[in-house]
């Protein structure tokens, strides 16, 4: 057991704890729309519309998309971490990661908020 | 400290046990999906536009490979991750435990993509 302090310098405790918890997050939002599918079957246009019509969900796909956002995050960068050691490389990577995610985000919430 | 000792660890060579090719699997579905998220955002929005587009959406035979290749990705990710999430917990830790854990992981994601792919076609 290596002994550390976990405040002051970042040792990643904290992104571990941000990888579980959206990861639990997500969980739940993907155990609740697999019961909403199967319940609801067949799915239509008609009823998968009213799903996301209805404030309630909106914002629950907006959290799970937020989720993502961080949990893919990072993955992403513990990836990038242990295969491209060139920080000249790594480092546009990473933020070519951040801007994409972030955009995508953008896109989903657009997505969300025009079938309001 | 330095050894002498000769190091051999050519991946290609080490036979690697079942946990370690289901963590692995993991982060190459996560990493899979990461790059994915476009696709599945295009699909989305196509699904919400309107009755046209969400039912030629569902027929077309590209489209539906694509998120057939998505979404099992996602079960496996699914599964796969809350394996870890247990081993987090403690449960699962000892090697035959992990052994089990590991195949049902994979079980678990297969019986989910024929579900789907039936679904699906």
């Amino acid at each position: 057991m290596v002994k550390r302090i976990v405040s002051g310098a970042h040792y990643g405790l904290k992104d571990w704890l941000v990888q579980r918890f959206t990861a639990v997050i997500m969980l739940i939002y993907t155990l609740a729309l697999l019961g909403w599918l199967i319940m609801q079957r067949p799915v239509d246009y008609d009823t998968w519309r009213a799903l996301f019509g209805a404030a309630w969900m909106r914002y629950f796909t907006l959290l799970f998309a937020f989720s993502l956002l961080l949990h893919a995050w990072v993955g992403v960068r513990d990836i990038l971490m242990d295969y491209v050691h060139s920080t000249r490389l790594r480092l546009p990577l990473q933020v070519a990661t951040i801007v994409a995610l972030l955009i995508y985000s953008m896109w989903a919430m657009n997505i969300l908020w025009s079938v309001a | 400290m330095k050894s002498n000792r000769p190091v051999y660890l050519n991946l290609r060579h080490i036979r690697q046990p079942l946990p370690a090719i289901v963590s692995f699997l993991h982060r190459v579905s996560g990493a899979f999906l990461f790059l994915g998220i476009p696709l599945l955002l295009i699909v989305f929005e196509a699904s919400l536009a309107g009755q046209d587009s969400f039912v030629a959406m569902l027929n077309n035979p590209l489209i539906k490979f694509a998120l057939f290749t998505l979404l099992t990705a996602y079960f496996y990710h699914f599964f796969a991750g809350l394996r870890f999430l247990l081993l987090d917990l403690g449960w699962g830790v000892a090697l035959a435990q992990a052994r089990r854990a590991s195949c049902a992981v994979l079980l678990a994601a297969a019986f989910c993509a024929a579900t789907l792919g039936a679904w699906l076609w």
